[in-house]
């Protein structure tokens, strides 16, 4: 182990030139501090209340709705290659001298095919107690990576449904009024986790190839492309920081090879060849 | 090959992209088309107890009407309202008259709000709950078009028009497929209201409100009368078959069904080559049904082999459980020469769902199935984006590597002046 974090210290040594350009040139997706003031004053105020009426909001944008205990309360949140997201609700209780007990509130987080995902950290259910004024959720994602097997249930590019509501209380609290604020925060995983492969369309809900004939009046099956996109819209799936790593691996080596002939050649001409050659 | 077809897909994107900029959204282009505007009927209780003055020291009656009135003053001028009361107009004892009493105080329509305020005003707390009726003339108020629908419930009471079940009528109203919402609201409920409402509002995929204060009555009112003005797809009505051979053929699109307990139904969908198949299904549970149950979605060929499936299990409250697959199919084969045909997937909803002995079966579940049909994926050749490596593993492999050929490259070369000296 000695020796892998010696030859680590060594490389980081050398590669610390690259490193930052690594980290600079990645197209991050985080937003800049003008875009997410716009974010804020256009914030959405209602909540949908199934995957079809879901209200879309963006990543880093807080949304809020006010609602009945029992609603089923929808977002949909654009997701892009390479995130990590992590979701956070708040709920505002009613006042606790109109409540009966203690309440269970869960978030759960649904991808653009409507499958459940899973949650590798955060607490997506938890009861409050009957005095509580608020309770707090969140469920981070995995990273969303750029292609899977149709086998698996990895999480893709696409819309991510949030769906928040309380799943245990007393009957006599249902329809009471709640707030609830619900926002999505995502880093950027970085290369380490880029995958080969790519979907054509992201999993958004009415993403559909051209050819299709035009829906007639009474045949409205056709759904309009959800308006779910990322501020600046889905990643071309051509940059990865995998370039800056490989091309710096190239250069090394290079730089090793010109390195390791010097070495051999030592300074200048061997002594013994005559003048003249 | 897949630099091409990345190629070719960011081009279509672009189109694709370009297209949706371009054209106009479905639901701005017929916005003013009176036959696929958004309809909403409120349906007021004005039955005796209306009179109780519990509401922030003013009646029932005189908090509904203020919040009626300042809803007048702010509907979305897309949609169309209607207003209907129950137990307005007979004060007598009689079960049979009293139960029959419901009827349309405004008209859905464009909204006239001096005329629909001045026809609240009138409204005086008098006879019997019969919401059951109620909700079978407002479905009936709101038929025509193929728009959204949703009827908003103000009650204080339960239905007294026994033994039928306005929570069964609500749930045969949305069978019908017409995409109908009953939100409730009540009044200072009792258990039994606050049961029958929310049974009401389960039934039919809408949201049920327990009023405490008249400001929060006229928010509610409000934001209900606001959501049914968002424009919304609608799914189509189909009916899944017992077996794939039988199956309705479907394309890309959005579509609704009933699905028994513990049923499945199939579907059809023709899938060009080189598309990829996304179907995802929603079956709701809107009724009362046992704590655990699951929802199955597999996609075959005709000749019954399982191609891919989708499926979820859970337990507690849920107003649906969901599930979805994708499944790209092969490229075509441009050897071949000729068009290839598009491939058949038989798709197989299933769920697991079940309820106690009590709990009528018929109507079936609601089920909405969504099918997207994209182009296929580039899939991956390598583990690695690109076959790109990364991390300082890598770097130092490389280093490495060029060392050691640096070396060898300089003994070659020195032993080649070596030898080359000798001769």
């Amino acid at each position: 182990m000695g020796i892998v974090r010696k030859l680590t210290v060594g490389m980081l040594a050398g590669a610390s030139l690259f490193g930052p350009v690594g980290v600079a040139a990645a197209d991050s997706p985080s937003p800049s501090a003008s875009a997410s003031d716009d974010a804020s004053a256009a914030a959405p105020t209602e909540a949908g209340t199934s995957f079809r009426t879901a209200t879309a909001i963006k990543l880093d944008q807080p949304a809020t709705a006010g609602a009945s205990t029992g609603d089923y309360l929808y977002w949909s949140v654009p997701v892009d290659t390479g995130q990590r997201a992590t979701v956070k609700a708040k709920v505002t209780l009613p006042e606790a001298a109109a409540r009966h007990g203690a309440a269970t509130w869960q978030l759960d987080v649904y991808d653009g095919l409507r499958r459940h995902q899973a949650c590798k950290y955060g607490t997506p259910v938890k009861a409050a107690a009957k005095d509580a004024r608020t309770v707090e959720l969140t469920c981070s994602l995995r990273t969303v990576r750029a292609w899977a097997e149709p086998w698996a249930n990895d999480p893709l590019p696409g819309s991510y449904y949030i769906r928040l509501t309380v799943v245990d209380l007393p009957q006599d609290d249902l329809g009471l009024p709640v707030r609830a604020e619900v926002s999505v925060g995502a880093t950027d995983a970085g290369g380490s986790q880029a995958v080969d492969g790519m979907l054509a369309a992201p999993l958004v809900p009415g993403a559909t190839a051209a050819p299709r004939p035009q829906p007639s009046a009474s045949s409205t099956a056709a759904q309009p492309v959800a308006l779910d996109e990322p501020d600046g819209g889905w990643s071309s799936g051509w940059w990865s920081d995998r370039w800056i790593w490989t091309a710096a691996g190239g250069l090394l080596a290079a730089l090793g090879g010109i390195a390791g002939y010097c070495l051999t050649r030592g300074s200048g001409r061997p002594s013994r060849v005559p003048p003249g050659y | 090959m897949i630099t091409r077809k990345r190629l070719a897909a960011g081009v279509c994107g672009l189109l694709a992209a370009l297209a949706v900029g371009l054209l106009p959204t479905p639901a701005a282009a017929d916005a003013p088309d009176t036959k696929s505007s958004p309809k909403v009927e409120l349906v007021l209780d004005v039955s005796g107890s209306m009179r109780s003055r519990d509401i922030d020291g003013q009646s029932r009656m005189a908090a509904a009407k203020q919040a009626f009135n300042e809803v007048l003053d702010a509907v979305p001028e897309e949609v169309q309202l209607g207003i209907r009361t129950l137990g307005a107009d007979y004060p007598g004892q009689d079960r049979k008259l009293g139960c029959k009493d419901t009827r349309q105080l405004y008209p859905v329509g464009p909204l006239n709000r001096t005329e629909a305020k001045a026809a609240v005003a009138t409204l005086n707390p008098t006879g019997w709950t019969p919401i059951g009726p109620a909700l079978l003339g407002a479905a009936d108020d709101l038929k025509d078009g193929d728009s959204t629908r949703r009827i908003v419930l103000i009650t204080d009471g339960e239905d007294t028009c026994a033994p039928l079940d306005p929570c069964q009528i609500a749930r045969d109203i949305a069978a019908k497929g017409i995409h109908l919402v009953i939100d409730t609201l009540g009044l200072l409920p009792d258990a039994k209201t606050r049961n029958q409402l929310s049974c009401i509002a389960e039934a039919t995929g809408g949201t049920y409100t327990s009023v405490q204060h008249s400001d929060q009555l006229r928010k509610r009112v409000h934001q209900l009368v606001d959501r049914a003005a968002k424009p919304v797809v609608t799914p189509v009505a189909t009916e899944g078959a017992q077996q794939c051979s039988s199956a309705p053929k479907l394309t890309a699109g959005l579509y609704s069904d009933r699905e028994k307990f513990a049923e499945h139904r199939w579907y059809r969908v023709d899938v060009p080559p080189g598309q990829e198949l996304r179907a995802s299904v929603s079956i709701a549970a809107d009724r009362a049904v046992n704590n655990d149950y699951g929802v199955l979605l597999r996609a075959s060929t005709p000749q019954g082999r399982e191609i891919v499936r989708g499926s979820e299990a859970g337990d507690g409250r849920t107003d649906v459980i969901s599930s979805g697959l994708r499944y790209p199919t092969a490229p075509a084969d441009k050897a071949s020469g000729d068009t290839q045909p598009a491939r058949t997937v038989c798709l197989q909803v299933s769920n697991s769902f079940s309820a106690p002995a009590s709990v009528k079966t018929d109507p079936g579940l609601p089920v909405e199935l969504s099918i997207d049909l994209v182009d296929g994926p580039d899939n991956a050749a390598d583990t690695a984006f690109f076959g790109l490596g990364h991390g300082w593993w890598l770097l130092g492999a490389l280093a490495l590597a060029g060392l050691l050929a640096g070396l060898l490259w300089g003994w070659i070369s020195r032993w080649r002046v070596a030898v080359w000296r000798t001769n």
